[in-house]
């Protein structure tokens, strides 16, 4: 029940901010977000890690056809729920300064996508998985196209299709899936969990679900959407964008492709590493040549992203644990960096780097968290970047050394491209532009200490996550090798 | 069977409420004698029946078209508001012309003797060629009528050479006979019967507006005053498919292998040609013309796939499919006669000047475009799960590629409605309307969260 409760809140919330007008939807929408944030800590509270799942929802949903409402949580999930429910109210808040049109739609709209990723999350049945995963795209959607900036029509536009293009071929194959379970068939995931399917038949089915979980995360050559995307799209939309929905991407291909299809993973997982090392470098290299710095922290999370990726698909415990950990790092630091930019635009009008400077000089408590969340990012020991970054190259060389050291360049690159930003804006004199340039408000505050904390947390003490997920991977790992 | 002769009664007696001259009270009434009907037909669900010697029959089946034909047309009528206020309008007539080919409708789901399919499509026919003219003034309403009848009466005259040709071929007209002699058949006479099957199928395709026999489709979809345009995409289209399966299941499945490339290839260039036109084009009603074909084709893929999930997933579709069109054309409707126009353009900034039809159209092209949370996305689930049983997946990529193409044009309203600024004054809309909107919105959504409702019903 906890589960479906989790899940229906944002929703029913999205209603009620719907009927309220003006600005009152914010703090509808921020309480709503903490009630649910009080939920997941619930659910935490309540959890064992032992491997098993638990708040387990199973209802018949299309009951004739044996398609089941199942949800459920095991430790992977409850990462990826924790990191959710914390987020989405700091995102509310982060808003605060901006007034947007019809801010109850904006609002509603955030709750909405959040039931949509909470579904996603905690689907154990194929089609609800699916149901969720275009539920979690239609408020982004509208939330990029009606409040982003320039070209959002376009950019947006190409973001959908492309998404949406995937995911049919991910519903395809689950439909094929569904067909081979025996007896009345059945779509939950332990049956395709179960699936002996010969090598030929997962090669295609293993491109047909990879698609879409390449598309959403997004792995090279399928990330062309994803830097306009993010320049365009509201800072809070980017935030929901980089922060949680890219993570739904390698959570599907965690529990529905490397299970699913081991021997198709075992046919393409070197293509795949390639592919992801390719973006590592690629997304690193292109980061250094940006001036604006939207864009400059979207390719980096290309280029982080792919190091994820490349983790997931060497299939050994260090690499999967990696990515677990580095999930929570990454949506940390991303909406911290994001939202920083945010405020620094809404401070001098421009995201340009050329054009700032000067700007520690009145502010230090702006200039230690950004410091903090930059260094987070470049995988500084005792930052939680570090602990992800290493666990996954620790991986990625365990599966083959050269990748290993070819994806290690995405450290010396990170710090490249990330230190050369912080001395160019924060560093050197003032201009005009950055004069005046105020040190944060206590909402600003309200919204980066927590983060600054999990940045320390996981970064100390990372064993609080480690151990929440361990038994879980482990078993997905049983599942693969078997 | 009782729905056929009350919509009779009622269509004449409602000329009768016509000739008082009280236009007003026309709606209500006619909305009363369909939703007496509608309950009518319920009253035969799991009753299964035949008359008159057994030409016609109800079962579960052809209640269940029947119902989704006469729901559909009761959430049509509620958009003829305005009609009734022009001058000159005959409503009292086009009405009855509704509910008489209504009648050809229901005549087209529970014939057992393919007489009756003709007749049924016959009275069908005639009463959608007078009712594409019935904006009498407009000269793309006169164009639309006399196109839609010299070409629909051609193809019924196809129809019934194959008819005549199925009868020299086994010596009946009963399905259950043609069955028998299908299966069988001599081989010297098996080139008549397919030749017969053929044209039939050719006719049949036509009604439907399947490729490669759909150039009618655009030009009387637009010439056609717009709430009768929705009658002919849903109604007409749902009665089309249903005698198709029906003919195919009932007189021709034991020689499935024989019509199974045609109808391939029918299916594959009908998805093709249905989504690629609607890209091309820049009015709202031209591309739900060219919708109205894709959709043919996504569910001529159950028909193809023939086997015991297609006619339940072809009811659901059916159902989802019209739900959302009604939604479409309704939403259109108002919008155009506002201004002036149904270009995409018509649309632009309708989120801000009337968020509710906004939102209507909203989930109407979310459903046709398959997205979850509406009826449309369980309907194609449906769909390729009947194809994929038969492991048609080639016939799935083709039709995924499509439903790709599809959410390109659907989504250009919506963001004609969200995404550019206004033009124009909010649209008022009558409250019976609204209602009606409302309720195909919650349908649609009932059928995308809960579809276990509405499915295997048959």
């Amino acid at each position: 029940m906890l589960t479906a409760l989790i899940i229906l809140w944002p929703a029913l919330a999205a209603l009620l901010v719907l009927l309220v007008k003006g600005d009152g939807a914010r703090k509808i929408a921020f309480g709503a977000a903490l009630v649910e944030l009080v939920l997941g800590v619930w659910a935490w509270i309540n959890f064992v890690p032992n491997g098993s799942t638990q708040f387990l929802l199973n209802e018949p949903w299309i009951a004739n056809a044996g398609i089941m409402f199942k949800v459920g949580i095991d430790g992977i999930s409850l990462l990826m729920v924790l990191l959710t429910v914390f987020l989405i109210p700091l995102i509310i808040l982060s808003t605060a300064k901006h007034t947007y049109e019809k801010p109850s739609s904006f609002y509603a709209l955030i709750l909405f996508m959040q039931t949509g990723l909470l579904g996603v999350f905690t689907a154990l049945d194929a089609f609800v998985f699916y149901f969720f995963w275009e539920v979690a795209l239609i408020p982004i959607y509208f939330i990029a196209g009606m409040w982003g900036g320039e070209n959002r029509v376009r950019v947006t536009f190409k973001f959908f299709i492309y998404t949406v293009f995937g995911s049919l071929f991910m519903l395809a194959a689950f439909v094929y899936l569904y067909f081979q379970t025996p007896g009345t068939h059945s779509s939950e995931e332990v049956a395709f969990y179960q699936l002996v399917l010969d090598a030929g038949t997962q090669s295609w089915l293993f491109w047909f679900l990879f698609i879409a979980f390449a598309i959403k995360m997004p792995v090279f050559p399928f990330h062309t959407w994803q830097p306009d995307t993010y320049t365009t799209a509201p800072a809070a939309g980017t935030m929901l964008l980089s922060g949680i929905m890219l993570k739904m991407g390698i959570y599907g291909a965690l529990r529905w492709l490397l299970p699913v299809v081991p021997l198709g993973v075992s046919q393409w997982g070197n293509v795949v590493l390639v592919l992801a090392i390719i973006g590592i470098i690629y997304g690193a290299i292109i980061a250094i040549r940006q001036q604006d710095m939207k864009r400059l922290v979207a390719f980096s999370s290309i280029s982080h992203v792919g190091l994820i990726a490349a983790g997931l698909f060497t299939l050994n415990h260090h690499g999967l644990q990696g990515a677990m950990i580095q999930m929570l790092s990454h949506g940390v630091n991303v909406v911290g960096m994001f939202f920083i930019i945010d405020i620094i635009q809404s401070r001098t009008g421009t995201r340009e780097i050329a054009a700032l400077g000067g700007i520690t000089q009145n502010t230090p408590f702006l200039s230690v968290t950004f410091l903090v969340l930059l260094l987070g990012t470049v995988a500084l020991p005792l930052t939680n970047g570090f602990v992800g970054e290493f666990l996954l190259l620790m991986g990625v060389y365990q599966y083959n050394a050269w990748m290993g050291a070819v994806a290690g360049l995405t450290i010396i690159l990170g710090a490249v491209y990330m230190l050369r930003m912080f001395q160019r804006v924060m560093f050197g004199e003032k201009n005009e532009i950055t004069q005046g340039f105020t040190d944060l408000t206590f909402n600003e505050k309200a919204v980066l200490v927590p983060l600054v904390v999990m940045v320390f947390w996981i970064g100390l003490h990372p064993n609080t996550f480690l151990t929440i997920s361990e038994p879980a991977v482990l078993k997905l790992l049983d599942v693969i090798k078997r | 069977m009782t729905s056929i002769i009350l919509l009779s009664i009622f269509g004449i007696l409602n000329l009768f409420v016509g000739f008082m001259k009280s236009k007003k009270a026309l709606m209500p009434v006619v909305l009363l004698f369909l939703a007496v009907s509608l309950g009518a037909t319920m009253f035969d669900w799991n009753q299964p029946q035949s008359y008159f010697s057994n030409m016609l029959s109800t079962d579960n089946f052809s209640v269940g078209f029947t119902a989704v034909m006469v729901l559909s047309t009761l959430f049509i009528l509620p958009f003829s508001r305005s009609y009734v206020v022009a001058e000159n309008s005959n409503l009292a007539e086009y009405y009855s012309l509704l509910l008489f080919s209504l009648v050809g409708g229901i005549m087209m789901v529970s014939y057992e003797n393919l007489l009756i399919l003709f007749v049924g499509i016959e009275i069908m026919s005639i009463s959608m060629y007078i009712i594409a003219g019935s904006d009498k003034r407009n000269i793309l309403s006169n164009e639309a009528s006399m196109k839609y009848f010299l070409m629909g009466s051609f193809f019924t005259g196809i129809i019934l050479f194959g008819i005549a040709l199925l009868y020299g071929a086994t010596g009946a007209f009963y399905l259950t006979d043609i069955a028998a002699a299908a299966t069988n058949i001599d081989p010297a006479t098996a080139p008549l019967l397919l030749m017969g099957l053929l044209l039939v199928l050719v006719g049949i395709t036509f009604k439907i507006g399947a490729a490669p026999f759909h150039f009618w489709t655009p030009d009387v979809y637009e010439g056609t005053p717009t709430v009768f345009t929705s009658y002919m995409s849903t109604v007409v289209k749902t009665a089309g498919i249903a005698a198709f399966y029906k003919l195919m299941s009932a007189a021709f499945g034991g020689v499935y292998d024989q019509w199974f490339p045609t109808l391939v290839a029918i299916t594959v260039l009908t998805l093709l040609i249905g989504n690629i036109g609607a890209v091309a084009q820049n009015s709202m009603k031209r591309m739900l013309a060219y919708s109205s074909i894709s959709h043919a084709g996504y569910l001529m893929i159950a028909l193809t796939s023939f086997n015991d999930r297609s006619e339940n997933a072809i009811l659901f579709y059916s159902l989802a499919y019209a739900v959302a069109t009604i939604a479409a054309f309704g939403v259109l409707k108002y919008v155009s006669d506002e201004r002036g126009s149904d270009e995409y353009s018509a649309f632009n900034g309708l989120g801000k000047t009337n968020p509710l039809l906004a939102f209507v159209m909203t989930v109407a092209m979310l459903s046709l475009a398959g997205i979850p949370l509406t009826g449309g996305f369980f309907g194609k689930v449906f769909l390729f799960s009947a194809a994929l049983e038969q492991d048609m997946v080639w016939l799935i990529i083709v039709a995924v590629l499509m439903s790709a193409v599809g959410i390109y044009y659907y989504f250009r309203v919506i963001i004609a409605m969200y995404m550019r600024d206004a033009e124009g004054e909010r649209i008022a809309v009558d409250p019976l309307a609204t209602f009606t909107l409302i309720s195909l919105v919650v349908l649609t959504v009932l059928m995308g969260v809960v579809p276990g409702l509405f499915n295997n019903l048959l």
